[in-house]
């Protein structure tokens, strides 16, 4: 283990990281929100810890072996989140560390959960801040710095595959990582422009459709306002969210093709966006027609724009609500939530166990009941006519099943700590899939603030989890991992 | 550069590695997915599953814009089907194939323009002959390097006490030689080199890197070592591909023999030579080493397609008394672990082969290129253009030029003229150029000091 050498990365990271602040720091200084300084600080304090880190270790340049990687990706995401804490802590009285830490961690994570109350009266500055944590986390720090910095050559693959794990997709857009890297941020760069200015046209004031363009585009479901989308009460916004919360929940890489050729085929040759569209498209409807039967809404037309707004941003683990679905009957945002476990796509900035290891499951499913009829037939689980191996299989079924035990251990976990059943596990779904609001206690109405301590801490972690795809994460804390 | 190689196995493997470092983008073709993971996991370049010949194969390995196409799978057909394809169908500017049937060869309609549109043939089989031929025509040396054509040769031995330069500075050299013009290019002390000068003294052990012309080499070895009897009895572990082609090109010259131990080849390779003798066995049988007089041999070299065999039937020959012992070795960290321990000479495939493929990949005019050193070092010979404006060479003095550290002229060839490189040589545009870069990292810039500048075009 080369731990000298993973922390000189992860200073380079860092200073990445501080240089990030001054977006927020500058519109702190032209909007003079009060702000301003907080941002200084933190600005300084984290560049300056990350140069201590580097004289302590610059001499130490290794490449990084697949193990290293893993380390990395580790130590930055749970080291980012708490410079992160420095101007919210800064700036706002009475937060606690634990908080500032979750609501850190909830933007990074592009969750979308947030302690905060009164995000109304926040220093604007803030509230970009808390859209740039979502909008840097979405597509990935590391993928970031792979991009920028020309650090993390030979190493850099691992980095990637640690941070974006999927369970194929090997291949690589480009020859080399770094144009891959930057590939898919100028195309998420690209989108996340397109949706600032249609929000912009659509209705919303300057700053709130950076803001939102940020976390759409991030899947994280931050907002400038307690009432999130309810705020505004539009249509057209709503739509335009729609439209881009889609965009944001296929997979990059498709987008990144479909752009380089500029023709629409990818998409049609990804079955996982096909499959992901299809999914929501017709759990939309379902909602929408279990709603108006149930006399929430009097006409079909209103359920169809609540179900549509709510459930696209619950199924692609954004998290913005335009009404208060928890007062809705349990089966629906129960379904919306069970969505959110799965819909969005690998290579996407959503989370979840993603919607191609369902599809793989699915067919491994099928796979067996054919077996069971025809003893002797050999079908393999086949994705868009390409076969694949069974080693792949087995790790799906894996990481399904490290899902699972996780969504039941966190449950039991938050119940232990106090929290009713319906709470707790909407709260370990939510934070896991990095949806964001939960249901009960952490509902969309109300925010994580309620929580005590613990199990503010449990959340922080199972939102790492989640966004690291579990196996990145605990694999460094098993002693297997440590052992030389 | 856009690079797609074809072939992901030994050679294709090593040419990726040699290339990535060196900016260029990489895209490696295999039908086989294990193989690929491998070379993915290890370097910085992308991989694609699929025959290297199919059209769709090769356009999803971007061959659109490649610069350079390299075929080098194991099949001649396949090489040969996809350099066509590169040429005709996507316009890629330079194809190389490796090609191995002689009968391709022969006759150059096939690999050229209205055949097969291959620009470049490289036979690894027959590089590593050449090298090995090399070492039993100059049984001291470490390695023997052609440039400009056969006329320089560029020899590595190491020096022993008793050579009368050793222990001497380098300048004495003139005294004791006068009539041969020769230059010291490098010297490797342990792992570190040195920078020669005229006051640089050559201790027991070092591996020297000498430029002279091909005639004189015996007369600067000598120098360095005390001269072995010349190499009469030859013995070759491994009838293979190699093994043929090396008692073919040995047979008529010295005595050979050749252990192959599949019955079939026996024969085939029996049908083939004239004055070598074929023996049926085990490599590494030792009662069949000692019938055949193993201890008389002045050389015994292994060259079958098994690392391990060829390490332990040379270990073995040497210990019953073979004088000089030769090893095939593909995997990097056993070359290391070998070389000038019991095993004299431990010759990477690999890296031998890697030089001619170097030559077109580089920038500038550049004729030839070496890879020594297990690929840290690189001797290459390039083209002089352009005028004193336009170019960093022409027309200066060697001592005027701004030469990255590590890096050394070592000759001119002008006009079929061989010129050793003193300080007040003066380089004319059309010189062949042959340059010593001890350190790989340094490459980039020779490279660009060999191009001449755009807007002097």
């Amino acid at each position: 283990m080369r731990f000298v050498a993973v922390v000189n990365l992860l200073s380079r990271v860092l200073v990445l990281f501080a240089a990030s602040m001054t977006l927020p720091w500058g519109v702190s200084i032209l909007l003079d929100d009060g702000a301003g300084q907080a941002f200084g600080w933190s600005l300084a304090a984290t560049f300056g810890a990350a140069l201590l880190l580097w004289l302590a270790t610059f001499r130490e340049r290794r490449e990084l072996q697949v193990r290293d990687g893993f380390l990395l990706v580790a130590l930055v995401w749970t080291v980012l989140p708490a410079f992160a804490t420095l101007p919210l802590l800064l700036s706002i009285e009475d937060l606690s560390f634990t908080d500032a830490y979750f609501e850190s961690v909830s933007g990074l994570t592009a969750s979308g959960a947030t302690v905060l109350e009164g995000l109304d009266e926040l220093p604007p500055s803030l509230n970009i801040w808390r859209g740039l944590m979502i909008w840097l986390g979405g597509m990935g720090v590391i993928v970031l710095a792979v991009a920028i910095l020309p650090l993390l050559g030979v190493g850099g693959s691992q980095l990637f595959k640690a941070e974006t794990p999927t369970p194929m997709k090997d291949t690589k857009l480009t020859p080399r990582i770094a144009e891959t890297a930057k590939g898919l941020w100028l195309v998420y760069a690209g989108f996340t422009l397109a949706c600032i200015f249609a929000y912009w046209v659509a209705g919303m004031d300057e700053l709130d459709a950076v803001m939102h363009g940020f976390t759409t585009m991030g899947l994280g479901g931050f907002s400038t306002h307690d009432a999130s989308f309810a705020h505004w009460d539009s249509p057209a916004i709503e739509a335009v969210a729609i439209a881009f919360m889609l965009v944001a929940a296929i997979n990059f890489a498709t987008h990144f093709l479909a752009w380089r050729r500029l023709s629409l085929g990818p998409y049609r040759r990804d079955p996982e966006a096909k499959a992901m569209l299809l999914v929501v498209a017709l759990s939309v409807l379902l909602v929408a027609g279990y709603l108006y039967l149930n006399g929430v809404y009097d006409d079909f037309g209103t359920a169809l724009r609540y179900a549509a707004f709510n459930v696209v941003s619950l199924a692609t683990t954004t998290g913005y609500a335009s009404t208060d679905y928890g007062q809705w009957p349990i089966f629906a945002p129960l379904m919306m939530l069970f969505l959110s476990s799965f819909a969005s796509c690998s290579g996407s900035t959503g989370s979840g166990m993603k919607m191609i290891r369902a599809q793989i499951l699915f067919k491994q499913l099928f796979r067996e009941l054919l077996r069971t009829i025809h003893p002797r037939i050999y079908n393999p689980v086949k994705l868009s006519e390409i076969p694949l191996s069974n080693a792949t299989v087995f790790a799906v079924l894996a990481y399904v099943f490290m899902y699972s035990t996780c969504v039941v251990a966190l449950t039991l976990l938050l119940t232990a700590s106090g929290l009713d059943v319906v709470s707790a596990f909407s709260a370990a779904v939510a934070s896991l899939n990095n949806t964001g609001p939960g249901l009960g206690e952490v509902g969309p109405a109300t925010t994580y603030a309620n929580l005590t301590d613990t199990q503010t801490w449990i959340c922080s972690f199972a939102m790492l989890l989640g966004r690291l795809e579990l196996f990145t994460l605990l694999v460094v804390l098993t002693p297997a991992f440590w052992r030389k | 550069m856009k690079i797609v190689i074809l072939g992901a196995g030994q050679v294709g493997g090593s040419v990726a590695e040699s290339l990535v470092s060196e900016a260029n983008d990489i895209t490696v073709v295999d039908i086989e997915p294990q193989r690929l993971r491998a070379l993915q996991e290890r370097l910085d370049l992308r991989t694609v599953v699929g025959s290297g010949a199919h059209p769709s194969v090769l356009a999803e390995a971007g061959i659109e814009d490649a610069d350079l196409l390299v075929a080098v799978t194991q099949s001649d057909e396949t090489n040969l089907v996809a350099c066509r394809i590169a040429a005709r169908m996507f316009n890629v500017p330079r194809r190389i194939a490796r090609v191995r049937a002689t009968d391709y060869l022969a006759n150059e309609r096939v690999l050229g323009e209205d055949g097969f549109d291959v620009d470049l043939s490289i036979c690894p089989e027959q590089v590593l002959t050449d090298y090995i031929v090399k070492l039993v025509e100059f049984p001291e040396a470490l390695q023997v390097l052609d440039f400009a054509g056969g006329k320089v040769s560029l020899v590595a031995v190491r020096a022993f006490a008793g050579g009368p330069l050793v222990g001497n500075p380098l300048k004495e050299l003139r005294r004791h030689i006068p009539r041969v013009d020769a230059r010291i290019v490098a010297i490797f002390r342990g792992d570190g080199s040195i920078v020669p000068d005229g006051d640089t003294v050559i201790a027991a052990g070092d591996e020297v890197f000498c430029l002279a012309a091909a005639e004189h080499i015996r007369e600067v070895m000598r120098e360095l070592r005390r001269m072995d009897r010349p190499v009469r009895r030859v013995m070759i572990a491994g009838g293979g591909n190699i093994g043929l082609r090396l008692a073919l090109a040995l047979e008529e010259r010295y005595s050979v023999r050749v252990i192959e131990h599949n019955k079939r080849r026996c024969e085939l390779i029996a049908a083939r030579l004239g004055e070598a003798l074929v023996l049926h066995g085990d490599t590494t049988d030792e009662e069949l080493l000692e019938s055949e007089n193993i201890g008389e041999m002045d050389l015994f070299v292994a060259v079958t397609n098994d690392d391990e065999n060829n390490i332990m039937s040379s270990l073995l020959a040497k210990r019953m008394g073979a004088r000089r012992v030769v090893s095939l070795i593909n995997r990097r960290s056993y070359v290391d672990l070998l070389q000038s321990g019991q095993i004299d000479i431990a010759i990477s495939p690999a890296q031998a082969t890697i030089g001619t493929l170097l030559a077109h990949v580089r920038r500038g005019d550049v004729v030839a290129v070496h890879s020594l050193r297990r690929g840290a070092a690189e001797a290459l010979e390039a083209v002089v253009h352009g005028d004193r404006e336009s170019c960093k060479l022409t027309d200066r003095r060697v001592d005027e030029i701004d030469l990255p550290p590590g890096t050394t002229i070592g000759a001119v060839v002008r006009g079929g003229q061989v010129i050793m490189a003193h300080h007040d040589t003066v380089i004319r545009a059309e010189d062949h150029v042959i340059v010593f870069v001890t350190d790989k990292k340094n490459l980039p810039r020779v490279e660009r000091m060999f191009q001449v500048g755009v807007r002097f075009m």
